[in-house]
C-alpha cells in the first residue's frame, strides 16, 4: 500500500532527515515509528502527506509516485488519509461538529451526509454530548479525539498519527491508543509515531525503530528498544 | 456541487466574520480610515478644480474700440471672434453700457462724475470682453487680434488698445499654478492612496497571519485552494463593505458641519475668489458617484488584500 523506495531527505545545510530509508506498508497494518527526537519520523509523515518531498528516492501510495501527483489529484489523494497531530490543529473558530464537517466538506459530501455522519462519528470518540463547544472549551483528551473524529469521517485508507499522546495523561493516553486499535480493527491502515514505551508495549503490534534518519530495527510484533 | 460549495463559502466567510469579532472590528477601522482617504481625495479634487474654475473665470481679454468705430464693425468682429474654436464667449459692452457703469462704479466719486460732467460727451470705449476656454490659449486669440486688427474702409485701424499685455504675467502666472497645482495634487493623491492601501492591506495580513496555522489544516484535510481561500475573501469583502459604509456615513456630517473650512484653499485665498462650492451640497449631488467609488475601493482593497495574503501560506 505505502512504498518507501530509497528516500533520503536533505535539507540546505546538509543534515540528512532521512537516510536511504526503505519499507513496505500493507492495507490494514498497525505500524509505529519509534525513535528519539530528529531520528526522522515525523519526516515520514510529511512525505506520506505530500507536505515533504524526497530528496532522492520515491514514495508510493497504490503504486502511485505521491509526489509526481498534480496539485488538484493532491487534495483527493490526502482525504484517503486521516491525520491526527500532537497538538490537535483543530480549527479554533469552528465548533466540534464544525471542525468535522469541514473534513467531509472538503471530500464533496452533501449537507444531509453531514447533517447524519458526524453526530455519529462524535459518539464514537465519546463526544456526541460536545457537539457545539469550541476547541478552548474541551480538555486534551477530547481535542484529540474531535481531531480523530476528523480524520476518520471521511473513511480513510491510512490514518497516521504524530505523536498523537504526547500532550495527554495516562488515562486519555490509554482512551486513544484504544481508540486507534478499534479503527484498525475496522479496517484501516494505521500509522503512528511515538515516544511512549507504555503504548507501544500495549499494542504488540509492527514497530520500526529508527535513528538519525535510518531504521535500525523492523520488528513485526516489537517492543519498544531504544 | 458548485453551488453548495459557493453556499458553503459564503456561511463559512460570514461566521468568521462573526466569530473573529476583535479582529473585524480593528481591521473594519483601519479600512475605513483608508477609503476616508480615498474619499476625501475626491473632495479634494473636486476643491481644487472648483478653485480653479473659479480663477480661470476671472481671466478675459478686453478688446476697446476707438470712438468712431461702429457698432455693426464690431460686432461683425465680435462674429469672426466668436466663431473660433479657442472662445468660449465674447461680451459686447456699447459705449453707453461702459457709461453707465462707469458712473455706477463711481457713484460715490463725485469729483470723477464732476469731470465726466465737464468733458460733455461720452469719453468712454466700446468693447469686447473676450474668454477663451482655456487660460493657455488668450496668447493664440492675443495673436489673432494683433495680426488682424480690424479696420475702418478708409484703413485707419479701429481697435484703441487690448489689454492682454498687461494681463499676460497674471495669465502666464495662472496657468503656472494651475499646471503645478494639478501635477502636485496628483503626486499627492498617489501617495495617499499607496500609503494607505498599505497600512490596509497589511491589516488584512495581519489578520491572515494568525490563521496560517488553520490554512496549513485545512490543507492537510484536503481542502482545495479555492475552498480554503473562497471565506477569506468573503471576509475581506465583508471588511470592505463595512468600511466603506462607515466612510460614507462619516462624510455626512464633516462635509456639513466642516465643508466651508476647506474652501477656498488657502493657495487660492483672495478676496475675489468666491467659492461656489461647498462640500456638503457636492457631497449630495455626487452621492451615487462617491458611494460607487468608495464601496468599489473597499470591496477591491478587502477581496485583493486577502487574495494575496492567504495566497502566502497555501503553498503546503
Amino acid at each position: 500500500m505505502i512504498y518507501f523506495d530509497k528516500v533520503t531527505k536533505k535539507y540546505a545545510d546538509e543534515t540528512r532527515a532521512l537516510d536511504g530509508v526503505t519499507f513496505t506498508i500493507e492495507p490494514k497494518e498497525f505500524v509505529s515509528i519509534v525513535g528519539h527526537s530528529g531520528a526522522g519520523k515525523t519526516t515520514i509523515l510529511k512525505m506520506i502527506l505530500a507536505e515533504e518531498t524526497p530528496s532522492t528516492g520515491s514514495v508510493f501510495f497504490e503504486s502511485v509516485n505521491i509526489h509526481d501527483l498534480a496539485p488538484r489529484l493532491l487534495n483527493g489523494y490526502r482525504r484517503k488519509i486521516g491525520t491526527v497531530f500532537q497538538d490537535f490543529r483543530l480549527l479554533p473558530h469552528k465548533t466540534t461538529f464544525e471542525n468535522v464537517a469541514f473534513a467531509m466538506e472538503v471530500a464533496g459530501h452533501t449537507d444531509e451526509e453531514i447533517e447524519s455522519d458526524v453526530p455519529h462519528v462524535l459518539e464514537l470518540v465519546d463526544l456526541g454530548h460536545k457537539l457545539w463547544n469550541f476547541p478552548h472549551e474541551l480538555s486534551s483528551g477530547e481535542k484529540q479525539r474531535v481531531a480523530i473524529a476528523r480524520a476518520i469521517v471521511n473513511q480513510p485508507d491510512v490514518l497516521i498519527a504524530d505523536e498523537p499522546t504526547g500532550n495527554l495523561d495516562p488515562i486519555s493516553t490509554f482512551e486513544i491508543v484504544q481508540i486507534f486499535k478499534k479503527i484498525n480493527d475496522l479496517g484501516t491502515t494505521v500509522i503512528l509515531t511515538t515516544h511512549n514505551k507504555g503504548v507501544i508495549d500495549f499494542l504488540k503490534r509492527r514497530v520500526i525503530t529508527m535513528d538519525a534518519g535510518k531504521i535500525i530495527r523492523d520488528d513485526k510484533h516489537g517492543h519498544y528498544i531504544l | 456541487m458548485f453551488w453548495v460549495n459557493v453556499k458553503r463559502v459564503w456561511r463559512a466567510g460570514l461566521i468568521n466574520f462573526w466569530r473573529n469579532g476583535f479582529v473585524s472590528v480593528a481591521s473594519i477601522l483601519v479600512m475605513s480610515i483608508t477609503l476616508f482617504v480615498v474619499g476625501s481625495l475626491v473632495f479634494n479634487n473636486a476643491l481644487l478644480q472648483s478653485s480653479l474654475d473659479d480663477l480661470k473665470n476671472k481671466v478675459d481679454i478686453n478688446v476697446y474700440f476707438i470712438t468712431t468705430a461702429s457698432e455693426e464693425d464690431i460686432l461683425t468682429f465680435k462674429k469672426t471672434i466668436e466663431s473660433f474654436p479657442e472662445v468660449a464667449l465674447v461680451g459686447y459692452v456699447s459705449r453707453d453700457e461702459a457709461l453707465v457703469q462707469f458712473k455706477a462704479r463711481h457713484e460715490d466719486d463725485q469729483l470723477i462724475l464732476q469731470a465726466l460732467d465737464e468733458v460733455g460727451e461720452n469719453p468712454l470705449n466700446a468693447s469686447l470682453n473676450i474668454k477663451a476656454k482655456d487660460p493657455s490659449q488668450y496668447g493664440s486669440v492675443a495673436d489673432f487680434l494683433k495680426q488682424n486688427p480690424l479696420m475702418s474702409q478708409e484703413g485707419t485701424p479701429l481697435i484703441d488698445k487690448v489689454n492682454y499685455s498687461q494681463n499676460k504675467a497674471a495669465i502666464d502666472r495662472l496657468n503656472d499654478i494651475i499646471s503645478s497645482s494639478r501635477k502636485s495634487n496628483l503626486a499627492r493623491t498617489l501617495v495617499l492612496i499607496l500609503a494607505s492601501l498599505a497600512v490596509a492591506f497589511n491589516t488584512i495580513r495581519l489578520a491572515i497571519y494568525v490563521t496560517r496555522e488553520e490554512i496549513s489544516v485545512m490543507r492537510l484535510v484536503g481542502a482545495s485552494k479555492t475552498y480554503i481561500r473562497g471565506p477569506f475573501i468573503v471576509v475581506g469583502l465583508i471588511y470592505g463593505l463595512v468600511s466603506a459604509l462607515l466612510a460614507i456615513i462619516a462624510f455626512y456630517p464633516i462635509t456639513y458641519w466642516f465643508g466651508p473650512l476647506f474652501y477656498p484653499l488657502p493657495v487660492f485665498l483672495t478676496k475675489d475668489v468666491v467659492s461656489e462650492l461647498h462640500l456638503f451640497q457636492y457631497y449630495i449631488s455626487n452621492f451615487v458617484q462617491i458611494a460607487l467609488i468608495i464601496v468599489g475601493c473597499g470591496l477591491a482593497l478587502g477581496a485583493t488584500s486577502s487574495f494575496l495574503a492567504v495566497r502566502r501560506y497555501l503553498k503546503v
